[in-house]
């Protein structure tokens, strides 16, 4: 298999998923040489175990987990993305599992991989996905407190979020003006 | 100029007078205290981002901040500037003011950098519009990041600013 080219083995690692799981996977994407499975949520974690496990495949290391909106262009409304490499075989996927905007849940890979912990905590924050079976599932970059989710193409772009505001902001900056008469020079 | 050695006074500079013989220096209070305040500025270092490299160039040896007196301190409570170099996220504002709060007067605010001055070129949901929204700012330094001369530059026209200052020292402020 070493002397294949990467795009082929990958390919054909995306085609022994969809024999392996004909009802899961939608479709097979190649894009400059990197191939994308998308496939539904529903058996995903059967899915990546599979991909983790089966001595050929030894997907071992889970390198990133993103989110992405698709709001306005594509049914249903997000994607939860895994970038997949396996370190003895070099080779690598990506696998693009939809979820829907009514309840964005998906299943938490974090009993495959330790490191899609902190991963799958930016996305929930990012996006709001929850995570089922994530051990810890908090904000990680906004304040705990924060309201919604910033990366969601239907939020704010600017600064002044208005009333939305972080009400942690909002007490500093009262604090502040109150502060004002008691500075000197 | 012929000096009668003994007491006659005469004006070194503006607004200071020596008598030669006496060994004696005469001067306004402010003089004093201002000069005091401007030869040890001791900065609370608070990088946040790029600018922090920017300004932890300027303390090193090639520039040389210890020259004029300014010693970077971990500590708000020995610190009597602080130089808020970075983009400011509103998460960070709480711990800015904090720190700020814990500071001993007179302190004086410097912005350092375009993202601290205004926000720079991060107008999003998670950064501030400039760190003068909730502190009061002495001296902006703008640039992205400022150069390390820029930042000296800052750091004189604050001292400039605090040697005009008029009994900073005393009650009636």
């Amino acid at each position: 298999m070493s002397v294949m080219e990467p795009k082929l083995i990958s390919q054909a690692i995306a085609e022994g998923m969809r024999e392996r799981f004909p009802s899961e996977v939608k479709e097979i994407k190649e894009f400059r040489g990197q191939v994308s499975v998308i496939i539904q949520k529903d058996r995903l974690k059967e899915i990546m175990e599979y991909l983790h496990d089966t001595p050929q495949l030894c997907f071992s290391l889970l390198r990133d987990i993103c989110g992405v909106d698709y709001l306005g262009k594509k049914e249903p409304r997000f994607e939860v993305v895994y970038q997949l490499y396996s370190i003895s075989h070099r080779h690598m996927i990506r696998i693009r599992a939809e979820v829907p905007e009514n309840d964005p849940a998906i299943d938490s890979v974090v009993s495959i991989w330790d490191g899609a912990n902190w991963h799958e905590r930016e996305c929930y924050d990012m996006f709001g996905i929850r995570f089922m079976g994530h051990p810890d599932l908090r904000r990680i970059l906004m304040p705990e407190d924060w309201e919604g989710s910033p990366l969601r193409k239907d939020y704010p772009l600017e600064s002044d979020l208005g009333e939305k505001e972080w009400p942690g902001l909002k007490e500093i900056l009262e604090l502040s003006r109150k502060n004002k008469v008691y500075e000197i020079g | 100029m012929i000096i009668d050695g003994t007491t006659a006074l005469v004006e070194v500079e503006e607004g200071v007078k020596i008598i030669p013989g006496a060994n004696t220096i005469i001067t306004s209070i402010d003089k004093v205290v201002n000069w005091g305040r401007v030869s040890s500025l001791w900065p609370m270092a608070f990088g946040l981002a790029c600018c922090a490299i920017e300004m932890m160039t300027t303390g090193s040896a090639h520039y040389d901040l210890d020259r004029f007196g300014i010693i970077f301190r971990g500590s708000p409570r020995q610190s009597d500037v602080v130089i808020i170099a970075g983009t400011v996220t509103k998460k960070m504002v709480p711990v800015i003011r904090r720190v700020y709060d814990q500071m001993p007067e007179p302190r004086y605010v410097m912005a350092m950098g375009s993202c601290a001055c205004s926000g720079g070129i991060y107008n999003t949901y998670s950064t501030v519009q400039g760190v003068d929204t909730f502190l009061p700012v002495d001296v902006y330094i703008p640039g992205c990041p400022p150069r390390p001369e820029a930042l000296m530059e800052g750091i004189i026209k604050l001292q400039e600013k605090i040697k005009k200052e008029h009994f900073k020292w005393s009650m009636w402020r």
